[in-house]
């Protein structure tokens, strides 16, 4: 595959400008790139999940969206959401509920939960359950899971971290 | 039982307590370490090149063309990379006095596939991208041969042959048995036969396997997403024919693991030789579509259930034929996994006779071996399921049962006519405590009136045994049940100077959170704070062998382990302590965190004091006491420890399309002393999940060409957070004796009691129609086409009642 283009984005407030391959994903763009390895990878087919960030606040499955399509856009990993050393919300609700074993569903599941909040702050259980029926988790059965969003949810705030895109120079 | 039973630890007993995750920050933050994180500058890409075929013959592979691919560096295929095994993959059951089929299983296969997914070929390149588009530029050509699927026909004559030179594609049969079968069968007043399928699955952990190995000079790491580095390493000096020393393996932080990283694969291998050719660090990350076709599948097998009882309800005999389908390979544990199950196959009951029956298969499918469970919860369904036919056929109820057949918790330890000792249980305590959360009567009221509304709801019960804690090494080794293995477990506690802790241990985990628990466990013997203490595992660099996290092992044999190892320091850190004070090693004792003389709580040290001392000695300390403070223990447990407990699974069958819906999950386990509640209740959620899978939603499908026609998980149905229910939890404690720390083991135990649980409860549901039983998974389909088989309206007499 021959060809570069540049990408630009704002990722987790920085601005970053790259040359990569037009086919390039942004799962891999932000892993091997930029090397933000907290996002992950499950499946080929967009079933599972892990690779979910937010494009300019909304939450995606980053192994079917191409880096290119980002130009321009904010982009939000699991290493952005602590702000100023304050864990967002989900991350203190996933650690306290045991909303997590092995890990590896985690970054995405709570920027999809993250996503879930903003569009529906005060959400029933089943709407959480709903919510999240395209991130797969294999260790929890969920239960821990819908827990933590559920005191995220009260705790309040936990939805999408602010936009920093603001000021950056790209 | 044990000396050690009595021993009680010192400081704030953190044993017990609900304390969330250490390694949760990490993972929180997105710092988790997984394999595909590593990567080393100039690490190069491998793309396996795979069998689209079932059976076939390799006439010619063509590499030329992915040769000059740009930025390809290499590309081998099996010949090429012949001479560079000294062994080929390691399957350790050879059991005494049987006769076993072994087939020759290599990295990269020679000659002929056996199996969709095989790999025939390898290509190196500089970045995933390429090496996957080089891979596709790899010409194979196949001549396809006759194809088995089925492992029943595979038995039959004239059946076509996965291994032409065996002449048969049995590869072994195994055999147990206890008390007198043929005459408890004979006396029973009813025998009901009965053939129950257990059909194949996948692990499928969300993180999908992969490994990336590294030279330096003679030397190799690997590191691996495994549930086993110090058998990898172990069995790859093997493969290699290198020494044990010049390979480490690290497991990383692993996303999950549920037995398919329970094992040694030709992949591993096959990135050592790589890295070592090339003189580079080679990655190769699978995809899911090579996860769900080659990472070992679980379950698989065919069940002819014969029981029998008397008119009262007493059990006489338990009998049971299983066929196990292998695949065509013989991974670490492939024939050995269906055995693991019979320990407790005639499950929490008083059986007179049981025996069992095992043969072994092999069809152009990929290896079965451990998926979590193991064998467990095949035989616990075959049991569970059976036992409620039974008493449909006796007109008893189902509890009564149960309750009637409960070996007493007066009775432990109890030894089954297997010759197996239960060492602790109280089997109708977990049911009544059951029944407190679940009001049959009210229920069946219930299910009653929403019968008239057109609604078929249900209740299912498992009262289960569950054998964990592998393994007596003796019991289970070479001149016993076969295993060329042992099971103990081993840990090393070094205090620090300033007085925190690490931990290193052999078990290696996968979500488990031994970081948390094992420290929990170090720390009341140590007299710190659990954050004090940090836990080191995975690496066959750091710490003393260890045989790995399965088989709901890691607490039970490596928990004890470090039990051990900082008691040991304890006991040298009050021998500091009295020199230090003045007082005699036996009047030194631990309480509130302070090593103090009895009867003298002024007189004290903390470990911090201790470990100062042991480190930058003073002149009170004797020269005799060696400096430092860091102790080790290998645990080898003398029996297996046996958790157990009472499901019930409450459904909603949708009459119109056959749909199941779990209303209600209700699970009061124990697995002896808990160390901390909240993680044993994420086991008891995920296990009981997993098996909700099974008996649903999940199935590996082959056609009958041998072709995977699950997958992806587009196929391959893992349940989603909207098809589960909230699983209600409770718990009783009766502690195990086998271990001074009481526990037992839990990762399991969820998985080995819910299917039957399901299956029972849809057969409740459907019992009006007539439906005694469907084959899992019990999709809508399935359960739409009983219902239509059984006459679907409800007119068919329901053919017995209770519970």
């Amino acid at each position: 595959m021959s060809g570069s283009v540049r990408v630009r984005t704002v990722v987790n407030g920085e601005s970053r400008e790259s040359d990569i391959e037009p086919r390039l994903l942004l799962v891999h763009y932000l892993r091997d790139v930029l090397g933000l390895t907290g996002t992950h990878i499950g499946c080929d087919t967009t079933n599972c999940g892990a690779c979910t960030v937010l494009l300019d606040g909304e939450a995606v499955k980053s192994c079917t969206v191409l880096a290119v399509q980002a130009e321009g856009s904010e982009v939000t990993t699991i290493e952005g959401m602590a702000r100023d050393g304050e864990l967002h919300p989900l991350q203190e609700t996933f650690h306290t509920q045991h909303g997590l074993q092995c890990g590896y569903c985690t970054p995405g599941m709570i920027m999809a939960a993250a996503d879930l909040l903003e569009r529906n702050p005060n959400p029933t259980e089943e709407e959480v359950r709903h919510g999240l029926e395209g991130n797969l988790c294999r260790c929890t059965g969920y239960h821990n899971i819908v827990k933590a969003v559920m005191a995220a949810a009260e705790a309040g705030g936990a939805g999408v971290p602010k936009s920093r895109k603001e000021g950056v120079t790209a | 039982m044990m000396e050690a039973a009595t021993r009680t630890s010192g400081g704030d007993d953190y044993v017990g307590q609900t304390i969330p995750r250490k390694e949760d920050a990490r993972m929180i933050a997105g710092q988790g370490r997984y394999v595909d994180d590593i990567n080393p500058v100039g690490t190069l890409h491998a793309a396996i090149v795979r069998s689209p075929e079932a059976h076939a013959t390799i006439v010619s592979i063509d590499t030329s063309e992915a040769r000059e691919h740009p930025n390809v560096v290499a590309v081998f295929t099996g010949e090429d990379l012949a001479d560079d095994w000294k062994a080929d993959v390691p399957s350790v059951w050879h059991p005494p006095g049987v006769e076993m089929h072994h087939p020759d299983h290599w990295p990269l296969k020679r000659g002929e596939v056996k199996c969709v997914g095989d790999p025939v070929a390898v290509v190196v390149a500089t970045d995933r991208y390429v090496a996957a588009d080089a891979a596709e530029e790899v010409i194979v050509e196949y001549d396809p041969k006759p194809v088995v699927v089925d492992p029943e026909r595979a038995l039959e004559n004239g059946s076509p042959l996965v291994w032409d030179q065996f002449g048969t594609n049995k590869s072994h049969e195994w055999a147990i048995s206890g008390g007198d079968i043929d005459r408890a069968l004979a006396d029973a007043d009813v025998v009901m036969e009965r053939r129950v399928v257990n059909h194949r699955t996948a692990g499928a952990a969300i993180e999908a396997r992969g490994c990336l190995a590294e030279p330096h000079g003679d030397s190799v790491t690997l590191y691996s997403s495994t549930q086993i580095p110090h058998i990898a390493r172990f069995q790859l000096a093997g493969m290699l024919g290198m020494p044990e020393d010049k390979i480490r393996v690290v497991a990383p932080d692993v996303g999950g693991g549920f037995g398919t990283k329970l094992n040694v694969y030709g992949d591993e291998a096959l990135m050592c030789a790589l890295a070592r050719r090339l003189g580079r660090a080679v990655k190769w990350i699978e995809t899911r579509s090579e996860n769900l076709a080659y990472n070992h599948h679980g379950r698989d097998q065919i069940a002819y259930v014969t029981i029998g009882a008397k008119s009262d309800g007493t059990l006489a005999g338990l009998k049971v034929r299983m066929i196990n389908d292998l695949g065509a390979y013989q991974q670490l544990l492939t024939p050995f996994i269906p055995v693991l199950g019979f320990p407790v196959m005639g499950g929490a009951y008083r059986f007179p006779a049981i025996d069992l029956h095992f043969t072994g298969v092999f069809t152009n499918k990929f290896a079965t071996d451990a998926i979590r469970g193991a064998g467990r919860p095949e035989g616990t369904h075959y049991l569970e399921v059976t036992m409620d036919q039974l008493a449909d056929e006796l007109g008893i109820d189902r509890l009564e049962l149960r309750r009637k057949n409960f070996i007493g918790a007066d009775e432990f330890p109890y030894e089954t006519p297997l010759g197996i000792v239960y060492d602790s249980g109280n089997y109708a305590g977990t049911l009544d405590k059951l029944l407190e959360h679940v009001d049959v009567d009210a229920f069946r009221r219930e299910q009653e009136e929403l019968r008239e509304k057109g609604i078929h709801r249900g209740i299912g019960f498992s009262t289960y045994v569950e054998v964990c804690g592998l393994a007596p090494s003796r019991a289970v080794g070479p001149q016993n049940l076969g295993l060329h293995a042992a099971f103990f477990e081993s840990a090393a506690v070094r205090v620090h100077p300033t007085g925190s802790a690490t931990v290193f241990s052999g078990a290696s985990p996968h979500g488990q959170g031994h970081d948390t628990t094992f420290a929990q466990i170090a720390a009341d013997r140590l007299g710190i704070s659990p954050d004090d203490v940090e836990v080191v595992h995975g690496d066959t660099n750091a710490g003393p062998w260890g045989w790995g996290t399965y088989g709901s092992r890691a607490l039970a044999v490596g928990g004890e382990a470090v039990a051990r190892a900082a008691e040991r320091v304890q006991d040298k850190a009050k021998q500091i302590c009295a020199a230090m004070l003045e007082a005699a090693p036996e009047d030194i004792e631990l309480a509130d965190g302070q090593f103090r003389v009895k009867g003298s709580p002024d007189r004290s040290m903390s470990m911090a004091d201790i470990a100062l001392a042991a480190y930058v000695p003073p002149d009170e300390l004797p020269a005799e006491v060696e400096p430092g403070l860091e102790e080790a223990a290998f645990f080898d447990p003398e029996n297996f420890v046996f958790p157990f407990g009472a499901h019930a699974c409450v459904v909603d069958v949708d009459a119109e399309t056959g749909k199941v819906k779990i209303v209600r999950w209700i699970a009061v386990d124990d697995c002896g002393r808990q160390v901390n509640p909240m993680l044993v209740d994420g086991q008891i959620h995920g296990g009981v999940t997993h098996a909700i899978g099974q008996a649903l939603y999940e199935q590996i499908v082959y056609d009958s060409d041998g072709q995977l026609v699950t997958g992806t998980l587009v196929d391959y149905g893992l349940p989603t957070a909207a098809e589960l229910p909230n699983i209600e939890t409770d718990r009783q404690e009766t502690p195990s004796p086998v271990n001074s720390l009481g526990v037992k083991g839990v990762g399991e135990a969820g998985t080995i009691a819910a299917s039957p649980a399901v299956l029972n409860a849809v057969v409740d549901a459907l019992r009006p129609l007539g439906i005694t039983y469907i084959d899992m998974p019990l999709t809508p389909l399935r359960v739409w086409q009983a219902m239509q088989d059984a006459g679907g309206d409800g007119s068919s007499s329901n053919r017995g009642g209770g519970s």
